[in-house]
């Protein structure tokens, strides 16, 4: 909750051009001797420095940590590791591919229903439900994103799973057992549930942010469409083009929650490592294997394996976080225009 | 500070011409008793006047009197902010509520008090946006159509070697002539300005009164101002209103130099308001 709020003034900043590159902080306080500096500034200033260069050398520190520790494996397997599908323990031979796949597949399927779910949802909000419907609704949005994930992870088991094996999954393969989505004998627990919960969890994140962005939109903005003899559809296709940049952060923010979940997905996936486009198909994640075997891995070498699962897990966190920023960024500078 | 010299009257006033019409040219637009709210509050008492086509009216009067509201009723944007008015407001003789808001819009442009440029749009497609709304997709018609208001809105020769950079990289005044291109795109036959120079510096406020004389050559302007001089250089007629009422109407020569209601010289002198 928190950190989305915190996401989200950043969006709104940078959206409105507030943020600039290198934000110098002024000093209005009296000039004194020291260059014409200010004491007070001086040691603020450096103290600030030294935080954030802690923060640095945490992730400098953490990510050297990951690839000391998943030496054995690299040494071991190569980019084998990322290319093979075996994962099993008791022959040691080890192979992210199945749980990099889990993980995309998953987060990509979500983000699929998510995105135009959560558009259609903000729409709804910030152009044409009532003053009253919108708090409520909004409020009851911003409420499933402070649910906690095992929660979720409960949900999952305990009544979407059944619900899903018993009735959904049957009548699907029933009808649509021709495509290769719905083949297989229908388990409850698996890819079919794994993306239904993550879908509940980003649908919150994306459509809370892209709301705030659309009424971030000035109202002059919104007569200009109208003086201009646009209907009510046309401003809206108007105003999604202004919070464009926004909605597509929002979009990338969902798809790293998505990616990094660990407990509700862990609960409900099935935990096979194998590769089926199939929903009805138990399977993995890169987050799941880790938090389901780090505490019974005894061997350096499958210690080793999930390490450098973390670090892929990492690498694919930060690419998809810092092309977040790069098209926000993007987006924003190229119609920031002159001051 | 109100320089009556200004004004260049060449007519005799006559104020016993029907205060409330402008004579020998078509009536435009016909107000008749409009009553405008905002809920239950009443922001126009008992309106009645008439816009006559190639003309320029002033709207003026304090702060929070009605002249926004007023425009706003003329093409339907009132309704918007959930506004409701009785009374009758026509269009050539049209009730304008026998049409759809969104075709009145198109005959009845409007420009606001700050420029409003779309913020994500190149100036080409800012000024194409109306014509893309209308459904034309041509791309040598909406550039044709495009220059051509650009040239109308005294903006080409600035704006032609830069068509594609963002509406908004522009100066205040040059935002202000792409959105009246803008609107001048969609061919209106009516076009409401509200206050378009106040947020402008003193030059770009010229070029804007200029564009305003060529435009009532082809467009029934009206033009709410605060700014007395500026309401006695561009228009032919003057509304002066008061506290959601129309105190007078007239000739703007007659209203500047021989106002028969008292509130009204008063503000034309800057005595109030
Ligand atoms: N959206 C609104 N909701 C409620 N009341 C409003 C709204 N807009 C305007 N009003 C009220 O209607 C009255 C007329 O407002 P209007 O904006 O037409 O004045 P104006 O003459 O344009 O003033 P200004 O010169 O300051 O622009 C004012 O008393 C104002 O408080
Ligand atoms: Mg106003």
């Amino acid at each position: 909750m928190q950190i989305i709020n915190l996401i989200k003034r950043k969006i709104f900043k940078q959206q409105a051009g507030i943020i600039s590159v290198e934000a110098p902080a002024a000093s209005f306080s009296i000039k004194n001797l020291l260059g014409g500096k200010n004491v007070g500034d001086l040691v603020f200033q450096n103290v600030l420095r030294f935080f954030a260069s802690i923060l640095l050398l945490i992730v400098v520190l953490m990510v050297i940590q990951m690839v000391n520790q998943s030496m054995p494996s690299i040494k071991q397997f190569g980019w084998n590791f990322i290319k093979n599908n075996t994962w099993d323990p008791v022959k040691e031979e080890y192979s992210a591919w199945p749980f990099i796949f889990g993980t995309l597949y998953s987060s990509l399927l979500a983000l699929l229903i998510a995105l135009p779910l959560s558009l259609g949802v903000s729409i709804f909000l910030s152009e044409f439900a009532p003053r009253w419907l919108e708090k409520i609704v909004s409020l009851l949005v911003e409420l499933l994103a402070a649910v906690p994930s095992i929660v979720y992870g409960l949900f999952g088991i305990f009544v979407l799973a059944p619900w899903l094996r018993t009735t959904i999954e049957p009548a699907l393969g029933n009808k649509f057992g021709f495509l290769p989505l719905f083949t297989g004998p229908p388990y409850g627990l698996g890819m079919f549930a794994a993306v239904i919960i993550l879908v509940v969890m980003i649908l919150p994140i994306i459509t809370s942010i892209s709301r705030d962005v659309m009424k971030a939109i000035p109202v002059t903005q919104r007569e200009a469409a109208y003086a201009l003899g646009a209907t009510k559809w046309e401003v809206v296709k108007i105003i999604l083009g202004g919070a464009k940049s926004g909605i597509v952060g929002a979009t990338l923010l969902g798809l790293g929650r998505a990616v990094g979940e660990t407990m509700a997905v862990t609960m409900v996936i099935g935990n096979t490592p194998q590769i089926s486009y199939s929903l009805f198909e138990p399977g993995h994640t890169m987050a799941s294997v880790i938090a389901n075997e780090f505490s019974e891995a005894t061997s350096t070498l499958h210690v080793s394996s999930l390490i450098e699962i973390s670090l892929l897990l990492f690498i694919i966190t930060v690419i998809l976080n810092a092309a977040a920023r790069l098209i926000v960024w993007g987006v924003t500078k190229k119609y920031k225009g002159r001051k | 500070m109100h320089n009556v010299e200004l004004l260049n009257i060449t007519e005799t006033a006559d104020s016993n011409i029907s205060n409330k019409k402008a004579e020998n040219k078509k009536e435009k637009i016909k107000v008749d008793k409009l009553n405008a709210f905002f809920g239950n509050v009443k922001a126009l008492n008992n309106i009645s006047l008439s816009f006559s086509e190639n003309t320029v009216t002033a709207i003026i009067g304090p702060s929070g009197c009605g002249k926004s509201t007023l425009l706003r009723c003329i093409n339907r944007m009132h309704e918007e902010v959930s506004g409701t008015y009785e009374g009758i407001i026509s269009l050539d003789d049209e009730n304008i509520k026998d049409n759809d808001p969104v075709w009145l819009r198109r005959k009845i442009g409007m420009i606001f008090q700050k420029p409003n440029p779309f913020p994500t749009m190149s100036i080409m497609d800012n000024v194409t946006a109306g014509l893309r709304l209308n459904g034309i997709r041509n791309r040598s018609k909406l550039k044709e159509i495009a220059e051509q208001s650009l040239r109308q809105a005294f903006l080409w020769d600035e704006v032609k070697d830069i068509l594609k950079q963002p509406g908004i990289a522009l100066s205040g005044g040059q935002q202000q002539r792409l959105c009246i291109a803008r609107t001048l795109a969609v061919s209106p036959e009516v076009i409401l300005m509200d206050e378009p120079a106040s947020a402008l510096d003193p030059l770009s406020t010229n070029k804007i009164e200029e564009l305003i004389f060529e435009l009532k050559k082809s467009y029934t302007v009206i033009i709410v101002t605060h700014n007395m001089q500026q309401a006695a250089r561009v228009s032919d007629y003057t509304a002066f209103m008061y506290l959601g009422e129309l105190v007078e109407y007239n000739k703007t020569a007659n209203i500047f130099t021989n106002p028969s209601n008292k509130r009204t010289e008063e503000y034309v002198t800057g005595r109030f308001g």
